[in-house]
């Protein structure tokens, strides 16, 4: 039995205790809405992917308005690597029995038949496996033709011209120079079997709105978000995370402790932490609004070359 | 164009944006369109934009020397390099499709659909137009208006763009010279007043250096005392369809129990409060409004934008693609309608092919008869009834095999367009704006007698509003036009 009954208090989010949200903040989420339940209604089969990092945090808060006061009428699902931040699972699986998901977690079996690691492979390789493999494989078992995911269209140059209906070939590739024309708000989801959908509800927000949507909806965030005291080390220019019983400091490498906080979440070996004080929302808000580097800085995935991202999308990656 | 004599009486009644919007400023993000060639600095201009509102962060502008190693004059990054995504356009050089852009100031957030200038702009330029409340034009000082520039104009304002900015770049290249600006800004309102676009702001501006794009150019050109381009931006204002009747294009019925039964959508016209009396189209039946639910509180009224779900107070056959709308001011429905198209694909539009359109929530089968295609050179109409090639704008009819629901796009943009989906590929191959409902006087009323009338908006709108009209609307055709207009067509009778 799923505790949501067809009755609900109509006074439950008394107005006065929360303001209304300002007209830019209300009109992308109503814009998200509407892409939530165009997918629903338009495809047999959707899924949401879901990486516990605050952008997808933002898209299951929207999905639960968008269906309210129905339930989210689609599985999550998350591809755990094997080399997620334990704080990261935590958060996952509290969200899940909070809110009343179905949640799907998939690994690549690969990972544990070849040993895959982040430190031994390299970090193409292991994103390459764990993460774009893995997500076509998930996404073929499931037989899902339309996945949601988070991303934006700021985050990065090839993501500028993505479209919300991201249309892709049986065998999950992106073809950049060949996209559907999407005018207005009609998406085109008419598609064959075998092929699918990627669907992107906040293509049009920016970093910069979803930390104050965040804020306006007090939404919960994983605490790695937030500085604590943390063992690091400095490496590559990285500062990598260094409590994990898999880390190993290389010789000369000095394993240190310190404020730390993380402005995107993934696999730990691959993101980098930033010395920061800030450990309450307010306080990463504030430091964000001076930043002065991109959010994508702290990823490794992305530095190797430009189109790199390009390419891992065409490939299938989100 | 326009004859000289009439341009200086309508001259006057061109509304600077920035004078338009003074009153109540809008804080949703605008949206815009940058039209122009790579010629014109159009890159740089956006480049510019990003630089001087900061959206370009430190790692950002690192890769960007990294991977050039160029710099323009002014020790800036080469801004190309920042917007061109794509592997191929970095490696050819040029931009290949629609890119949007994000950047805000302290007042304002704003969305850019940024669209290459020269290949398959028609396609591309409707596609970014098709949600933009305003046009930048963007034209080198030296040269002034091209005949681009007219194509430009003409296809923003054809999607329904009413306010236009012309950028009047590369002016450090001309001096300064006030006389040339004037020149420039002249030509384009006249051109502006032909497609009947009233709101528009003419800048001189040099991207390259940053003046009057972000930060004023008073240096410069001290005796231009108008606004900067973002200081027109954040004046402009957004599109709303809050006038008019309600519209809710049901996207799904949410059933989360035996008791609650809601209908789900984005509100595309005109506001809702419980308690008013809605009709359900195609269908015809007539409820009132129960409950306006969100997932925050239940509201005592929603507007145009807002995504709501809807309670009626009685059990009503309603399904995804109908539409709910307001008793007393209701869509136009019927089997024909008359539209304008651009066709975005290679095969172009093919009399007579069964297409699928989709329009709001509501998707079905119909035929396409070209009427007409616009030459963009010359902005006339000629007539076509082949297919329509890739990029060609057209008058087309629409036949429809089930009762359709439209407004006419200039009343409401959201249930005015539609696309076309070829049932072949599934691609989609054309967007659409509705003009009007095709008026077929067969049918059972065919040896009837009809009455014109021509009444002020008000009183018709009270008309319209009485059951007896509201029974019969689908056999009545509603019009609005200005009162000059209406005795000019009913002169015509007499």
């Amino acid at each position: 039995m799923h505790s949501h009954s067809s009755e609900f208090d109509p006074h439950r989010n008394d107005p006065a205790v929360k303001p209304p949200l300002d007209p830019h903040l209300k009109a992308l989420e109503n814009e998200a809405i509407h892409i939530f339940r165009e997918v629903a209604a338009e495809f047999e089969n959707p899924v949401m992917l879901y990486s516990i990092g605050k952008d997808s945090s933002v898209l299951l808060h929207l999905a639960r308005k968008a269906f309210f006061p129905g339930r989210v009428p689609f599985p999550l699902l998350h591809i755990d690597t094997g080399w997620k931040f334990p704080e990261m699972i935590a958060f996952r699986d509290e969200m899940a029995e909070k809110f009343d998901l179905d949640l799907v977690v998939y690994t690549n079996p690969r990972g544990d038949s070849e040993k895959i690691s982040p430190f031994t492979h390299g970090s193409a390789y292991h994103t390459d496996v764990m993460k774009t493999e893995a997500l076509r494989q998930a996404l073929d078992a499931g037989k899902y033709d339309a996945a949601f995911g988070g991303a934006r269209r700021d985050e990065e140059a090839s993501r500028a011209k993505e479209r919300i209906y991201s249309f892709r070939t049986p065998d999950h590739k992106w073809d950049p120079r060949n996209q559907r024309p999407e005018l207005w708000n009609l998406y085109n989801g008419m598609i064959r079997r075998g092929e699918s959908v990627r669907a992107f509800p906040l293509s049009n927000w920016t970093e910069v709105d979803i930390w104050r949507y965040i804020q306006a909806e007090n939404i919960p965030l994983p605490p790695l978000y937030y500085a604590k005291t943390r063992k690091f080390v400095e490496r590559d220019g990285m500062l990598m995370w260094a409590e994990d019983p898999r880390f190993e400091p290389l010789p000369g490498e000095q394993v240190q402790e310190g404020m730390l906080r993380f402005r995107t979440l993934g696999c730990w070996p691959l993101t980098g932490g930033i010395r920061s004080t800030a450990a309450t929302l307010d306080e990463v808000i504030a430091e964000l609004e001076i930043a002065t580097v991109s959010e994508r800085q702290g990823r490794a995935i992305d530095r190797d070359q430009a189109g790199s991202m390009e390419k891992k999308k065409r490939e299938g990656y989100f | 164009m326009t004859a000289p004599s009439s341009i200086a009486a309508q001259a006057s009644n061109v509304v600077p944006i920035t004078d338009a919007a003074k009153a109540v400023r809008d804080t949703r993000p605008l949206r815009l369109i940058t039209c122009g060639s790579v010629d014109d600095g159009k890159s740089t201009l956006i480049g510019r934009l990003l630089w001087d509102t900061k959206a370009v962060k430190e790692d950002q502008a690192a890769a960007l020397s990294r991977d050039s190693g160029k710099q323009n004059d002014l020790g800036l990054p080469d801004f190309a390099l920042l917007l061109d995504g794509l592997q191929a356009e970095r490696e050819q050089g040029i931009t290949i499709d629609v890119a949007y852009r994000y950047f805000a100031t302290d007042r304002r957030s704003f969305i850019v659909a940024d669209t290459p200038g020269h290949e398959q702009y028609t396609r591309n330029m409707a596609t970014g137009a098709s949600t933009a409340d305003l046009a930048v034009l963007l034209v080198d000082a030296r040269s002034g208006l091209l005949e681009q520039t007219r194509r430009h104009a003409t296809i923003a304002s054809l999607m329904g763009i009413k306010q236009f900015v012309l950028a009047v770049n590369k002016f450090d290249l001309v001096a300064y010279d006030k006389a040339v600006f004037e020149r420039i800004a002249h030509d384009f309102k006249e051109l502006a007043l032909s497609l009947g676009v009233r709101q528009v702001t003419a800048i001189p501006m040099s991207a390259l250096k940053g003046e009057n794009v972000v930060y004023e150019g008073r240096a410069t050109m001290p005796w231009y005392d108008g606004p900067t381009l973002v200081e027109t931006l954040e004046l402009a204002t957004t599109r709303t369809a809050a006038a008019g009747g309600f519209r809710l294009p049901v996207q799904r019925v949410s059933r989360p129990g035996e008791s609650f039964r809601g209908y789900q959508g984005t509100v595309a016209g005109g506001s809702i409060k419980p308690g008013d009396s809605v009709a359900i189209l195609p269908s015809g039946m007539v409820a009132n409004v129960k409950q306006i639910v969100t997932f925050d509180l239940v509201r005592n009224a929603a507007v145009a934008g807002d995504a709501i779900t809807l309670v009626l107070d009685r059990q009503v056959d309603v399904s995804r693609g109908d539409m709910i709308v307001s008793l007393d001011a209701q869509p136009m429905t019927g089997l024909a309608f008359d539209a304008q198209l651009v066709a975005l694909q290679p095969g172009g539009i093919e009399p007579g092919k069964r297409y699928w359109l989709k329009a709001g929530t509501r998707r079905q089968r119909v035929q396409v008869s070209p009427l007409s295609q616009l030459e963009l050179a010359s902005g006339k109409w000629k007539s076509h009834s082949d297919t329509l090639p890739m990029n060609a704008i057209g008058k087309v009819r629409l036949s429809f095999d089930e009762t359709a629901i439209f407004d006419a796009y200039e009343q409401n943009r959201n249930t005015g367009a539609f696309i076309l989906i070829d049932p072949d590929t599934l691609n989609t191959v054309a967007g659409g704006m509705i003009s009007a409902k095709r008026s077929d006087l067969g049918g059972i009323h065919r040896d009837g007698q009809r009455v014109l009338l021509s009444l002020p908006a008000d009183l018709a709108d009270e008309l319209m509003a009485s059951e007896a009209f509201a029974a019969r609307r689908d056999e009545a055709d509603v019009r609005r036009v200005s009162a000059a207009r209406a005795a000019e067509l009913l002169g015509e009778i007499d």
